[in-house]
């Protein structure tokens, strides 16, 4: 299983830290995951100009890749402007119409305001399913308060986490077999 | 119709298009060499002419996979080979070319196949190649805009006076040879949105349609659209061909004919777009009111009716070559079409000198 951990923000440290811990987790308890932390501050991405991603070079080409390539995507953002960064929705408009389709997806957002929790309900998830992706619908809201010095400091958030992760693996499990029994059904 | 070569008395064309596509068979994971491919096109261009298939065209595609890049030199080949058969691009990227040498070329094409080669100009639905031959994505409207006014008024006028942004202006220029009948059908390529169709039917041109799946009754908007845009621009949309492309594969059974092109289909999506292509989609393209022409010969004679029915179209042309189908199946396709489904297709569709 290919999952890959999306940190979609190219400023901050609030959102890698909590995807640091989740990549941490993964690590623990499904050691044979194949698993790519893509941490948006560290590639030089282009802006979208609607040409197949297939044909974009350099970081914006293995980014969209490694992405096309994912079973699972988790997504880390935090919340700019009551909504996703930039950074973020222009990874959605490199990618086709229906990339995450067959694709799982779960979030994690860091806000610094609990004003924002319903933000990736209404403006994330909606993207993620046009796009065609099977949504965890439990999402990890995560504020200041629960950080201290790059370090998640809130158990609660932990415990979180490791469901999010558990809940983002058995469901890509689960849909894999649905995908495969349904495909059989075909007969051809 | 009779300016675009279409006679509506001996029913709907049928024709054979490739994209030159060079992909390796999924099925044995081995790919034919570049040269072969190009022979195997050629080779099906002489078989299709021998089971009486009307049209075979070939396209132009800068990018990795595909073979016929230069695809007016393998047609000038097949134009050389065969002897009855139009033939054709699908599509020529008008974009990036000069239209005095697409000209040049395709009324050399028509001379050499005694009068049977027609261009249908694309706009491509990848960009690599505006890199490649040096010109900027952002002109991507208006360099076909304006080069495909440019290639009909070539067509038009034998001494052409014209300037414009993206070429040298033309005084009096003589682009000769002409072809053999004075000037060539030439077809818009136009993708699924009305919004293309309308452009075709506003410039008073015939209309390419490509359709990979979904209901045939979405399709029908984009030529109802053009056929508006015809009447409303002052043109008898009467007299203007509409043609659709899209997959094609037969089998003894519907099931078999899927089992055995979705492989191809698939996996050569995989290589040339990045996505496969959905099983689902494809599973429902067996349904009737699919516009996709996969299935036994008597389900597709019973679709493509269907579609003539909803689209009063004059040629459809299929794509059953994608994705490294072995040449064996491929001739067996060809049996197929000649012995059962274009008789069927001729016979139906025949309209008589009154209507």
């Amino acid at each position: 299983m290919k999952i890959v951990a999306l940190s979609g923000s190219n400023v901050g440290t609030k959102t890698r830290t909590a995807m640091d811990s989740t990549i941490k987790v993964l690590h623990e308890k499904y050691p044979e995951a194949e698993v790519t932390l893509l941490d948006l501050a560290e590639y030089d991405i282009q802006f979208s100009d609607g040409r197949n991603y297939l044909e974009y070079a350099g970081d914006t080409g293995y980014v969209a890749q490694t992405l096309m390539d994912a079973d699972a995507i988790i997504f880390g953002t935090p919340i700019f402007q009551a909504s996703i960064p930039a950074t973020l929705k222009n990874v959605f408009d490199l990618l086709p119409q229906n990339a995450l389709e067959g694709k799982v997806s779960s979030i994690l957002v860091t806000a610094g305001s609990a004003k924002h929790y319903l933000i990736p309900e209404q403006q994330l998830k909606p993207i993620l399913a046009y796009m065609k992706s099977q949504i965890v619908q439990t999402y990890v809201f995560i504020e200041e308060k629960d950080f201290y010095r790059k370090e998640i400091i809130n158990d609660d958030v932990m415990f979180r986490l490791e469901r999010l992760v558990e809940d983002t693996v058995v469901l890509t499990e689960t849909y894999m077999k649905i995908r495969e029994a349904k495909e059989e059904a075909y007969g051809f | 119709m009779e300016n675009y070569r279409i006679d509506q008395t001996k029913g709907m064309e049928f024709g054979l298009y490739t994209l030159g596509d060079h992909l390796p068979n999924p099925i044995t994971e081995t790919r034919i060499s570049a040269e072969d491919r190009i022979h195997e096109i050629i080779e099906l261009a002489k078989l299709a002419e021998q089971a009486g298939i009307d049209f075979f065209s070939v396209g132009e595609s800068h990018q990795e996979f595909f073979a016929t890049q230069a695809h007016t030199v393998v047609l000038s080949a097949i134009a050389q080979a065969t002897e009855k058969i139009k033939i054709a691009s699908s599509s020529t990227i008008i974009s990036t070319s000069d239209p005095v040498r697409v000209y040049e070329d395709f009324s050399t094409i028509d001379l050499i196949s005694r009068g049977r080669a027609e261009i249908i100009a694309g706009r491509a639905s990848r960009v690599g190649l505006y890199e490649l031959l040096g010109y900027d994505l952002r002109d991507y409207e208006e360099l076909f805009e304006e080069k495909f006014e440019l290639l009909l008024k070539i067509n038009e006028e034998e001494t052409v006076n014209w300037s414009g942004q993206f070429r040298a202006p033309l005084r009096n220029a003589k682009v000769i040879p002409r072809p053999k009948n004075g000037s060539l059908p030439i077809w818009r390529a136009v993708g699924g949105t009305p919004a293309s169709a309308i452009k075709a039917g506003m410039a008073g041109v015939p209309m390419f349609l490509a359709h990979l799946g979904g209901p045939a009754s979405i399709f029908k908007r984009s030529i109802d659209s053009y056929r508006e845009a015809l009447s409303r621009s002052g043109f008898d949309p009467s007299e203007f061909p509409v043609s659709t492309a899209g997959f094609f594969y037969a089998a003894e059974t519907t099931q078999q004919a899927l089992s055995e092109y979705y492989p191809h289909i698939n996996e050569g999506m995989k290589h040339t777009n990045g996505r496969g292509f959905p099983k689902q989609q494809f599973a429902q393209g067996a349904d009737p009111r699919d516009v996709m022409n996969v299935g036994s010969p008597q389900e597709i004679i019973e679709k493509i009716l269907y579609q003539h029915e909803l689209f009063g179209h004059q040629r459809f042309i299929a794509q059953m070559d994608f994705g490294g189908v072995p040449f064996d199946k491929l001739m067996k396709n060809i049996d197929l079409i000649g012995t059962e489904i274009l008789p069927a297709i001729k016979k139906y569709t025949a309209k008589s000198q009154e209507e």
